[in-house]
């Protein structure tokens, strides 16, 4: 194998590879997939001088430790942590040179959940529909990275402009999330409509990239019954028989048979991939644009 | 016709049959081959299609109200041919439910052209129509942990194949080798939206592993 790849040392517990998604495909039945927190990911690649196509990893609450087989540049962002190279402490959120054959460690998440490894070139695992990213809900794209999984690495680019530090928003204290109503919020009495914007939830243990759950008061259906199938987005928070507000992040399922009592804005979701479980959770309404 | 906004970007079109919303769904890919409708996702499903990705939901809604649907176009010509052993677990249970011999399961499944009405659950899943409603099943009670790639499957009004292994509470009534999803296939899903099915049989009818 050729020495642009990366060894992975410490899986972490649920580290995958991840880019924009394959959107497009919702027809068939594909999730979009991709990064939970765009942002972070984003600004991930941007330090290293990647373009934003690039795919990068992300880590779960206790991050990872990589050895690269050539020297390559890395930027971890999301989730603040500890950050070391060959056991020294280097830069969170800054591009930091990895030297051939060095440890990269990447430590636990002081606070959120996600972090976002880029390193220079990208990793460059064979597409599926165009997308290197693991789509935990279907399969689709590389699998989740196990202890002595080598991953390949793309050639560096120098198109690219590279910024050295850059502001990132801190992991939610409480979640916040504008939400517009409908399609399905004639389904609900009006008092669930009330508590679902006044009552505050808590993110669930049970979340992951499919959905972020909530514990709180049961929203009650006004209509019995199922629906028939129908088309889900990103950011539609769907109610599932026990009242529970579920909020649809990228592995979501693309057709669902529960009422979707409101949907998220999308600016507000990358907060919603780094609150930490048992984090309070308030749903606002807005007006739609 | 109604065009519920969702979010800010999507409208979720529901009309009054699944015939509707296929012959809208057709309408709309229509448009999108012709230029005149930007959208990065066009769900059709049940009794809507959804449409993701729009620059300006409520004029479309709007534009989509006014109109009627226009009759299902003409159907393409391809029928894809899915080759079908009938020998499910649960040939028997749908045999009873029909109140037919199982043979006769086998016979009218196999003479009936189906069509895809939409796509979920999982990549290449197709949800087909195509029998008359008499012939509606429940799910199962208790769904199976692990139900076997090629797995044809009744439930409620649908017909489906499994493309992969998962777990599913759709009633087994056969088995086909047919390849639903390969990703590294140019389409990777046999079956899309719109798609006429055939099965055809390729073996005896009766449980898998009965002398």
């Amino acid at each position: 194998m050729t020495d642009r790849a990366l060894s992975v040392v410490r899986a972490g517990a649920l580290t995958t590879v991840q880019d924009q998604g394959r959107p497009g495909h919702a027809h068939l039945g594909v999730p979009r997939s991709g990064a939970l927190d765009g942002p972070a990911a984003a600004l991930a690649n941007r330090l290293v001088g990647n373009g934003p196509d690039a795919a990068v990893l992300e880590t779960t609450l206790n991050g990872c430790a990589l050895r690269p087989r050539s020297t390559v540049t890395v930027a971890v962002t999301g989730a603040p942590c500890a950050v070391a190279v060959d056991g020294r402490p280097v830069a969170w959120g800054a591009p930091v040179r990895v030297p051939a054959g060095a440890l990269l460690e990447v430590g636990p998440a002081v606070t959120g959940v996600r972090g976002y490894v880029a390193v220079s070139g990208g990793v460059a695992v064979e597409p599926v529909l165009g997308s290197r990213s693991t789509d935990l809900l279907s399969g689709l794209g590389p699998p989740p990275l196990t202890d002595g999984t080598v991953l390949p690495l793309g050639s560096p680019e120098a198109l690219h402009a590279r910024v050295g530090l850059a502001p990132q928003p801190a992991p939610p204290a409480e979640l916040v999330l504008r939400v517009t109503p409908g399609p399905r919020h004639d389904w609900f009495t009006p008092q669930a409509a009330r508590t679902f914007t006044s009552c505050v939830y808590r993110v669930s243990s049970a979340s992951n990239r499919i959905g972020l759950r909530t514990e709180g008061p049961a929203l009650d259906r006004a209509l019995p019954g199922e629906l028939p199938s129908e088309g889900m987005v990103l950011g539609a928070v769907q109610v599932p028989p026990d009242g529970r507000p579920v909020v649809f992040l990228a592995d979501h399922p693309t057709t669902g048979g529960y009422p979707v009592i409101a949907v998220v804005r999308a600016a507000d979701l990358p907060a919603a991939a780094q609150a930490v479980p048992g984090t309070p959770v308030r749903f606002v309404a807005v007006r739609r644009r | 016709m109604r065009a519920l906004p969702v979010g800010d970007g999507a409208l979720l079109v529901e009309v009054a049959s699944g015939d509707e919303a296929q012959a809208l769904h057709a309408e709309l890919l229509r448009r999108r081959a012709e230029g005149s409708l930007s959208v990065r996702e066009i769900v059709p499903a049940a009794r809507t299609v959804l449409l993701d990705g729009l620059a300006d939901p409520a004029r479309l809604a709007s534009e989509l109200t006014a109109s009627a649907v226009p009759p299902a176009p003409p159907r393409a010509v391809d029928v894809i041919e899915l080759p079908v052993r009938y020998d499910g677990p649960d040939l028997a249970d749908v045999a009873a439910h029909w109140g037919v011999p199982e043979e006769e399961v086998a016979r009218v499944h196999a003479a009936t052209e189906f069509r895809v009405a939409f796509c979920g659950f999982a990549p290449g899943f197709g949800y087909l129509t195509g029998l008359p409603s008499r012939y509606d099943v429940p799910r199962r009670a208790t769904p199976r942990t692990a139900v076997p790639a090629g797995s044809v499957g009744l439930a409620g009004p649908y017909t489906g194949v499994y493309p992969r292994s998962s777990p599913g509470g759709w009633q087994l009534i056969g088995t086909t080798d047919a390849v639903l999803w390969d990703h590294a296939r140019v389409p990777a899903a046999l079956l899309s939206p719109g798609t006429r099915v055939r099965f055809v049989p390729s073996g005896p009818t009766g449980p898998a592993g009965a002398a």
